[in-house]
């Protein structure tokens, strides 16, 4: 006969510590064997692609989603496997990410911040996602980066431009890869000056939101140190679809560049406008007036159509590329897809490898081990040529490009031009620098 | 003076699709007494007919030309369009520059019916409703139009041209003595506001001058006494709501080489014009074209960077503070009727 140990009491205390262990969210539970938020089983691990998948970035956020495909296939051994074979680090060999397949789900950012957040913490929660990655605003990235700070759980920036990303909002679990507003400035600046000279007047408008800001910082003090002068600088509201008001003063306002900080459906709105205003053929101070867009994007050049024809502006990668690294995307997404990748799929795809990368080289999945792994890293391959992970502010260093929109297209992809290929070390600045200051990216959080 | 006269020009053609917009909603309400939220998705399915149009017209099949290569190194495949094959490249070019313009052909066929679909199909169902039921409907059924939009035609803006004659712009400065580069403003903003009057003129004409239009007129001002004279106003009403929605789908046909097309588009109409509705008069069409010149307007004026460094942010509130003023002082809008949503 067996005599029960149990009793009344001892039941119900273990039932209610029980039933409050498994209350708490998946994400402030640290995992008894691992010491960190969703340590992935043995044999797969889930990350999360968090991409605008409605909403007017829609189009730009399923290009994401094609890259983060090919990736994860790429990094379980399947297709051609694209950048891995040019990537400067031969840790990764098609066996998934420590030999766990990977798997992956997918939210919805709207490119709404709450909504953003909210998709992120259900794939952190529900999903067990160790890895958040994916955006195309600056505001959902530094709102998404900040949620997954305070869950443990690395952020892997997708198309994010602004300074504050890795300046006063850096973070210590969040890492971006893309190019920001400072570089854009930087490199544009000696190209606009060499083909438009240094006795300039700039008109700026600017989307009136963190972004806009950054970057008309950027543009307006890397063009004033050439010698520009800036007469006005005007704030237009995010929700502004036409812009006749703001553009039609301009002409008669003393400038002969109009530099438009918009991005999306503002730049291709204000771009077109300007056009049909005649700025492009306008002349103003005995000079051919000119007009600046800082950040392109060959979706949005699309949108704007013909009208992107010569101007200038920056970006972060384009499919043209001849490198190794480009030049292997490119043939595996548009063997894959039928058409060539955009920035955002490019920067989105080198993120996925760069994690799975770096928590091979670490051993683990611990966000501390990633992020130390991750911090300082240099590599090449990828289609930015030498590229550093600067451990001061998890911002990658690596050379920018000017493009100019194509004047012949000779299909309907080839809108851009590379005009010159800024070297790094013209767009690199000291961690400390005016433009990013303020924020502190504190310690990594492994959420345990 | 300059600056005054360029704003002015500016706000015309804003205030013309205002206006085309707001005169459609007003038909709507003046005549079946329903608030269409899903006026401004009418204006966005008008533009699509447009890229649609455009579409159709440099539909091509391909031909290989070996002496180029694609963006993978295959031989590149160009596309010709059919129209170069029928008509040779010089017609063919000439067609599909025109390809806007062309569109208002099909886009009041197609826009009658898509407003006879939308009313005979789903709004009659809501008429004795409360507004708050027509208004939920109508907003679910815009969302719904916008989605579909949106799977077929995608997120992003699709540029489609005015035809080259239209391209750049004429300088008023130089015509009436300023400077030159004072007062600029684009060929197709002039064309467009010119077809605004003249569609605003002939629905005008319509109601004024035909019997159909007079029936409709006594309707609006009494639906009942016309009903009992044995005239079946509902069937009359049906086809005003075609109409509005022809109306409003030519503002969205001739608007998109002002700004490329998106789905969204109908929606950041939508709000500006119920403000302009309500500042014109419910039920009133001479106040909806009224308000909307001149609301479109007073919004350039808020635009110029004079203003706004005196009143920062009276860009994105002018709108709404004037209707506001002019709610207060005359509660029933600028040429309100008396007994309308009072009930």
């Amino acid at each position: 006969m067996t005599k029960s140990n149990f009793s009344r009491r001892g039941v119900l205390k273990t039932g209610a510590i029980a039933s409050a262990g498994l209350a708490l969210p998946t994400y402030l539970r640290a995992d008894g064997h691992s010491g960190f938020t969703n340590a992935p089983g043995d044999s797969q691990v889930i990350l999360g692609f968090n991409v605008p998948q409605t909403g007017p970035y829609a189009d730009e956020g399923a290009d994401e989603l094609r890259a983060y495909e090919l990736a994860v296939e790429h990094l379980n051994g399947g297709g051609d496997g694209g950048m891995l074979g040019t990537f400067s680090s031969k840790v990764l060999d098609g066996t998934g990410i420590l030999g766990r397949e990977v798997k992956y789900v997918t939210g919805d950012t709207q490119t709404k911040s709450d909504a953003a957040r909210a998709s992120a913490r259900s794939m952190i929660e529900k999903d067990g996602a160790i890895m958040i990655t994916g955006g195309s605003s600056s505001g959902v990235a530094v709102a998404v980066q900040a949620l997954c700070q305070e869950a443990g759980i690395i952020f892997m920036a997708g198309l994010t431009h602004s300074n504050d990303t890795t300046g006063k909002d850096k973070r210590a679990n969040g890492f971006r890869h893309f190019f920001n507003s400072y570089m854009s400035g930087a490199a544009l600046a000696p190209v606009l000056a060499a083909n438009y000279g240094t006795d300039r007047k700039a008109y700026h408008l600017t989307a009136d939101y963190n972004w806009g800001y950054t970057t008309e910082e950027a543009v307006k003090s890397s063009t004033e140190a050439l010698g520009w002068e800036t007469v006005n600088a005007v704030k237009t509201p995010l929700t502004q679809t036409d812009f006749s008001s703001y553009i039609a003063p301009v002409l008669n306002s003393g400038a002969d560049v109009l530099v438009l900080n918009h991005y999306g459906g503002n730049m291709v709105n204000s771009l077109t406008n300007a056009v049909q205003f005649g700025l492009r053929e306008a002349q103003a101070n005995g000079q051919n007036f000119e007009i600046v867009v800082p950040l392109y994007s060959r979706l949005m050049a699309k949108g704007a159509g013909a009208n992107v024809k010569g101007i200038f502006g920056s970006t972060n990668w384009h499919w043209s590329l001849q490198d190794e690294g480009s030049k292997a995307f490119v043939r595996s997404f548009g063997t894959k897809y039928g058409f060539p990748p955009s920035q955002a799929a490019h920067t989105t795809y080198v993120q996925t490898l760069l994690y799975a990368d770096a928590v091979t080289r670490a051993n683990s999945f611990n966000p501390c081990a990633v992020a130390e792994a991750l911090e300082d890293f240099e590599f090449d391959g990828l289609g930015n040529g030498k590229t550093l992970y600067r451990g001061d502010d998890h911002q990658c260093f690596k050379d920018v490009l000017v493009v100019k929109g194509k004047e012949n297209p000779e299909n309907e992809f080839d809108l851009l031009e590379i005009v010159e290929v800024t070297p790094v070390d013209q767009v690199t600045y000291a961690p400390d620098h005016p433009q990013f200051a303020g924020g502190d990216l504190g310690t990594c959080n492994p959420g345990a | 003076m300059d600056q005054i006269i360029l704003q002015i020009l500016n706000g015309l053609d804003k205030g013309s699709a205002y206006a085309l917009i707001a005169l459609g909603l007003t038909l709507i309400f003046g005549t079946l007494g329903v608030v269409n939220f899903a006026h401004g998705a009418l204006f966005m399915m008008g533009a699509f007919v447009s890229v649609t149009v455009s579409k159709l017209l440099t539909l091509s099949h391909k031909v290989v030309d070996e002496t180029r290569t694609d963006f993978l190194g295959n031989p590149l495949q160009v596309d010709v369009p059919y129209v170069y094959d029928w008509f040779g490249q010089g017609a063919g070019d000439a067609i599909i520059d025109w390809a806007v313009p062309i569109s208002i052909i099909f886009a009041i066929p197609i826009m009658v019916t898509i407003g006879f679909i939308m009313e005979r199909g789903l709004i009659k169902h809501f008429y004795k409703r409360p507004h708050a039921d027509q208004i939920l409907v109508t907003f679910g059924l815009a969302i719904v139009l916008q989605e579909v939009i949106k799977y077929f035609y995608g997120a992003n803006p699709i540029p489609t041209p005015a035809p080259s004659a239209f391209t750049g712009s004429f300088d008023f400065g130089v015509a009436f003595g300023f400077d030159p580069n004072a007062i600029i403003y684009p060929y197709w903003r002039l064309v467009y506001f010119f077809f605004s009057v003249i569609v605003i003129g002939a629905v005008f004409a319509f109601l004024q001058f035909t019997t159909f239009g007079m029936v409709v007129r006594a309707g609006m001002a009494d639906r009942e006494t016309v009903g009992m004279l044995g005239i079946n106003i509902d069937k009359r009403f049906t086809v005003m709501f075609g109409i509005a929605a022809a109306v409003a789908g030519l503002a969205g046909v001739m608007y998109v080489p002002i700004n490329p097309p998106n789905y969204h588009m109908g929606m950041d109409f939508l709000v500006l014009s119920f403000v302009v509705v309500v500042v014109g008069g419910m039920g009133s069409l001479p106040g909806a074209v009224a308000a909307g010149f001149l609301l479109g307007i007073l919004e350039s004026f808020a635009s110029m960077s004079a203003v706004i460094n005196i009143l920062p942010g009276i860009n994105q509130i002018i709108i709404y503070l004037v209707a506001i003023i002019i709610l207060l002082t005359r509660p029933r809008g600028l040429m309100g009727r008396k007994g309308v949503m009072e009930e």
